[in-house]
């Protein structure tokens, strides 16, 4: 499968156009947020403080390198468990989170405020940290330096590879793999 | 007649630099078994997206030897297996704290990721050299320390999981538990995964065995041939669930099942079941 080449932060028409199944080439800016970061932006929201960068149209990417070597942009980064923001994605998507990257599926309340708020899930392969930190070409701290790995992070990306887990169209790669694969009666 | 038992004596420091290293060639270089198994499922895998995936997971182990990156991002909790021969003395040291100065200097050494964190639900305050490691300590015959490293990613440990069966539960019990409890782990432990089962002992005993069967070569039966075949109708079934790598669809689930049975209770059947993703991790030392 051919992979499409996008550029984040994503416009509306290319959001219309990434359909489930499709493998991608991530190039431009996202921002790294975990479990503790999301926290912090909640309520940062709640309290109507000024946000450390603005959401409206990024992508967020959900992981927690390793520490960078001397001379190196970052350590190891692939993505980590999704479904642990679940609890806080509807907010953000609601603020203007336009795509998250991460691996595993979402809960029914992420879909279905990804498909109002015309958002895209994409997962990257995790346990490949190490390839995937290839196509990171440089790594700003903005803010929550305290939390170390899980610090909110600027990344420059080229030619990251992942693949539209939940397009804007309310399909899940997860549901309709294990469809298309299962053998096993349920 | 007096007897004077020979002891070996071994230092603390010659522990602590031996568990820095482990830790390290741990998250650097991932196993020739599992790198094995990875290629034969990139052959049989019948979804391209699963292939693709499978083919980075071959890739990012190359990457991660060759530049001394961690295989993954996740460093782990490190958990450390110690088999102390009773004819040995440790000099120069406590074992355990030799043991945690070891976990401390090779995650800091080895640019690893510090994932410990203190008190677990409320203070959650980073321990800043992935202190404390957790330690499973048996005494055996002889005058050696083996020393075994595996650093236990967070995203299978979560979908970790303990039933206490009845009896009569039986085999058939064990295998709905199992797919059932892979079905609903879906994508989130990394698969293709390396299934470890603790079947028998006790509650805490049954766990123990489910992570030490992760350390079992992938894709070695169980010596007894009653296990070896439970392990073998396992994974088929699993495969069957589809979920395949990464969850986006695809006949490799699992790369295999590692079960290990221990005598239990007339009134139990715990059945332990701790996931591994691919990135299987673990190194292994004698002194």
């Amino acid at each position: 499968m051919e992979a499409v080449h996008i550029t984040m932060p994503l416009d509306r028409k290319t959001i219309k156009e990434l359909t489930v199944g499709t493998p991608v080439l991530i190039s431009g800016t996202v921002y790294t947020a975990r479990d503790a970061a999301h926290k912090r932006l909640i309520e940062a929201l709640k309290n109507k403080e000024e946000l450390p960068f603005p959401l409206k149209g990024q992508t967020i990417y959900y992981t927690g390198p390793s520490p960078a070597r001397p001379g190196r942009a970052i350590g190891s980064a692939g993505p980590t468990t999704s479904g642990r923001m679940d609890i806080y994605t509807p907010r953000l998507l609601s603020a203007g989170v336009k795509a998250m990257i991460g691996k595993g599926g979402r809960s029914r309340e992420v879909r279905e405020a990804m498909q109002k708020y015309r958002a895209v899930y994409l997962i990257a392969t995790g346990g490949a940290g190490a390839l995937l930190a290839q196509s990171i070409k440089k790594a700003t701290l903005v803010a929550y330096d305290d939390l170390g790995p899980e610090a909110i992070r600027m990344l420059t990306v080229d030619n990251f590879p992942a693949i539209v887990a939940n397009d804007i169209y309310g399909n899940d790669i997860f549901e309709q793999g294990r469809a298309k694969y299962r053998k096993e009666k349920s | 007649m007096l007897i004077v038992a020979k002891l070996r004596e071994i230092k603390a420091k010659d522990i602590t630099e031996t568990v820095a290293q482990l830790c390290q060639r741990a998250n650097f270089e991932l196993d020739e078994d599992v790198l094995a198994a990875l290629k034969q499922a990139q052959q049989s895998e019948l979804s391209p997206l699963g292939k693709e995936i499978l083919h980075q997971l071959i890739e990012n182990a190359r990457v991660a030897e060759a530049k001394s990156l961690p295989l993954c991002q996740d460093c782990g909790s490190t958990v450390i297996f110690l088999e102390v021969g009773q004819d040995t003395h440790v000099v120069g040291g406590e074992l355990e704290a030799a043991v945690s100065q070891g976990v401390s200097q090779g995650y800091t050494q080895g640019y690893l990721r510090k994932s410990m964190v203190s008190q677990p639900f409320s203070e959650r305050k980073n321990t800043k050299d992935n202190t404390p490691p957790i330690v499973h300590t048996e005494i055996v015959p002889g005058d050696h320390i083996r020393i075994i490293c595996l650093p236990k990613g967070a995203g299978s440990e979560n979908m970790s999981r303990l039933a206490m069966l009845r009896p009569g539960d039986g085999r058939e019990g064990i295998i709905d538990f199992v797919v059932r409890a892979v079905d609903e782990a879906g994508a989130s432990p990394c698969p293709p995964l390396i299934i470890g089962l603790g079947i028998g002992a006790t509650s805490e005993g049954a766990m123990l065995l489910a992570k030490k069967a992760l350390l079992r070569p992938i894709g070695q039966p169980n010596p007894e041939p009653e296990i070896a075949a439970l392990e073998k109708e396992l994974l088929s079934r699993v495969n069957d669930l589809g979920i395949g790598p990464m969850g986006v669809g695809g006949i490799t689930t699992a790369l295999a099942v590692h079960a290990e049975a221990r005598p239990t209770h007339i009134a139990c059947l715990p059945v332990a079941i701790n996931l591994q993703c691919s990135c299987s991790r673990h190194k292994e030392a004698r002194l």
